[in-house]
């Protein structure tokens, strides 16, 4: 991955992350909060790991965030102009925010100068075929515990969703 | 083209039992007209049965099966017994018990028995990710379970603390499994013990199993961990407070002793400091506040954190002598207290639950048998010989002293004492006054749960006269550790 490309890359998916904070609807947050997670998809692919690109746009794009944009929707959350709120919160990020850029700058200045050699991956590494592969010999058993697990989780959902019934 | 790994089906057997008996009553029940809904109970019964006899019958294989994840041995058998006597009685006490609470009697069993296929799994597991995927699968049914009395809005409060918690808990079981993973660059616990052998120990490797401990703790509810379990245990339909205080924490130790016991086994001095403050802690919060309690669900609660205090005593002497006294008084709590919830369900009418420590007054006059039974059992949780929990005890406690903990088997023996007042206050209300308390009206006959109370009720008595068969069985389970 060259600079040009992960320059190309971070600028907007920086500010699109932004955007997801800054933004004062609800709804448009997260539509942003979509193309930073297909943003950071691409980066997964340039780094040789395609199936967790497949899933963070399956999972995290696709599933976690239709629920987000359902509890949106559900609670009819318009602009927020609870100013009182919002200042408590941009205290705390900011904190957060500035304990991080702290951890940032520590770690940075412990990393070697100059670039670093690649190393050469194994064949097929991260990609959908090899860890099927693996999911499907090695793991076997717990694939299919978790198909068990899956199930006990449908059927309580629905248990628990239709009480009224 | 994927070749498929050779399976061991043997080793997959009990859990395969119970899995399709939970299958064919989600189906069944689709088909069934309402009024005959109570042959599933008795289909869950029979799949409980004959999973348990395979277990029987399986004993004294040891293989390793799938890349060394799952263990065919006589612990993980041993553990598969109790699961499924356990899950037999919950259904012999459950059969009436449903159509008083309104309970939809389909889910019900079958999420049971998947519950119990997590616990099967759990004590089979010899892979960190198998072990996690077994907890999950028993925990998310024991929610739901929980969340199953509509009419009860401390029921959704249980199922959604349980659930709130639980999933923090797994959090921390995963970040440490996650860590030992980083630290070893294993998850399979034969590689984790041979890495913590040869390799030294890292801080890292360390820090995992703290997490791990945290991990296990909130699910054998020990303190500090334990806040949940009084309003979980109190707000749960009775059977599956039943099926939770016996089942679901046999499962946590099984796969608890494992880990600890075997992988961990040379790290005994890194671990040990921990879990003697924990087993302290435990013993004297769940005592001590056992005390004030007047609802008899939370009392025995408590009681059960109280019990895990015990059960950590074992833990911290491992070795054989500790791994044998945890296994034999694994059965011992789950028979005495089975058989007090059996009570407490029998005590109970529609609508009226009688849950309080006052209800119980003048019961054991009016119902010889009743009384005579629910006096055995809280004798035997206080551990008054010669009954099952006495000797459960003192194997505990003999175990402390000889690997040299001879303080924390004086707080034991201590809190054993304490535990006397509120448990022998159930008797004493039952037998002492006869006036002050509610007349409960005449029980009506419920032959399956009577026929689990007395199981229980006999099973605390012959096996408190008659231990050694049954230690000697949990001796023979607890592998050698390493």
């Amino acid at each position: 991955m060259d600079h040009v490309t992960f320059f190309a890359l971070a600028l907007p998916l920086i500010v699109v992350a932004t955007m997801v904070v800054v933004h004062p609807s609800p709804v448009y947050s997260a539509l942003f909060l979509v193309m930073t997670l297909f943003l950071l998809a691409v980066y997964f692919l340039f780094l040789d790991a395609h199936m967790v690109a497949a899933l963070q746009i399956i999972v995290y794009a696709g599933a976690i965030m239709v629920l987000f944009l359902f509890v949106i929707m559900l609670l009819n959350l318009q602009t927020e102009p609870r100013e009182q709120q919002r200042r408590g919160l941009r205290r705390a990020a900011l904190i957060g925010g500035g304990i991080l850029v702290l951890e940032l700058f520590l770690l940075l200045r412990r990393l070697p100068t100059g670039d670093t050699p690649e190393q050469a991956l194994p064949a097929g590494f991260g990609t959908v075929q090899a860890l099927s592969e693996r999911l499907f010999t090695d793991f076997l058993l717990p694939f299919e515990i978790t198909s068990i697990l899956l199930l006990v989780a449908m059927v309580g959902a629905v248990v628990l969703a239709k009480r009224q019934g | 083209m994927i070749t498929p790994p050779p399976v061991n089906w043997l080793s997959l057997l009990p859990g395969l039992i119970l899995t399709v008996t939970g299958l064919l009553i989600l189906f069944w029940d689709l088909w069934m007209k309402p009024e005959e809904r109570r042959l599933l109970a008795w289909l869950g019964f029979i799949g409980f049965v004959a999973a348990g006899i395979v277990s029987v019958l399986l004993w004294g294989r040891n293989e390793s099966a799938f890349n060394g994840m799952l263990a065919l041995d006589a612990y993980a058998l041993f553990f598969n017994v109790i699961f499924c006597v356990v899950g037999a009685m919950t259904i012999l006490m459950s059969v009436h018990y449903l159509e008083t609470v309104e309970i939809q009697p389909g889910e019900y069993y079958a999420l049971l028995l998947f519950a119990t296929v997590g616990m099967v799994v759990m004590a089979a597991a010899t892979d960190l990710i198998v072990i996690f995927l077994g907890l999950e699968t028993m925990s998310i049914a024991v929610y739901v379970l929980a969340g199953m009395w509509i009419r009860r809005l401390q029921s959704s409060e249980a199922a959604l603390k349980y659930f709130l918690l639980g999933a923090f808990a797994s959090g921390f079981f995963l970040y440490g499994i996650a860590l030992l993973y980083g630290a070893t660059g294993s998850v399979q616990l034969d590689k984790i013990a041979t890495a913590a052998t040869t390799g030294g120990v890292s801080s890292l490797f360390l820090v995992g199993i703290a997490l791990l401990i945290v991990g296990f703790g909130f699910k054998v509810a020990a303190a500090p961990f334990h806040v949940w379990t009084p309003d979980v245990y109190e707000g749960a339909p009775t059977t599956v407070t039943a099926f939770m205080a016996v089942g679901v924490k046999a499962a946590a130790f099984a796969a608890f002793a494992r880990v600890f016991l075997h992988t961990f086994g040379s790290l005994h001095a890194e671990w040990e400091g921990i879990l003697w403050v924990l087993a302290v802690l435990t013993m004297t919060v769940g005592n001590i506040t056992a005390l004030v309690q007047r609802n008899i669900k939370r009392m025995l609660a408590y009681s059960s954190i109280a019990h895990a205090g015990y059960l950590l005593i074992a833990m911290v002497a491992g070795r054989d002598l500790g791994g044998a006294a945890l296994l034999y008084y694994l059965v011992a709590y789950g028979v005495m207290t089975l058989g007090a919830f059996g009570v407490v369900l029998a005590v109970g009418r529609q609508g009226e639950p009688n849950e309080e420590v006052s209800d119980y007054i003048g019961l054991g006059l009016r119902y010889p048998v009743l009384g005579a039974a629910m006096t055995v059992f809280m004798l035997s949780l206080t551990g008054v010989p010669p009954l099952v929990g006495f000797t459960g005890k003192f194997y505990i406690f003999s175990a402390a002293v000889q690997a040299g903990y001879i303080w924390l088997a004086v707080l034991g023996v201590l809190n054993s004492v304490i535990s006397a007042y509120y448990y022998i206050r159930v008797v004493v209300n039952m037998y002492m006054y006869e006036e002050g308390g509610k007349t409960i009206e005449a029980l009506s006959a419920r032959p399956a749960l009577v026929t689990a109370i007395l199981l229980a009720a006999v099973a605390t008595v012959f096996m408190g006269v008659f231990p050694s068969a049954s230690i000697s069985l949990a001796k023979e389970s607890f592998l050698p550790p390493g």
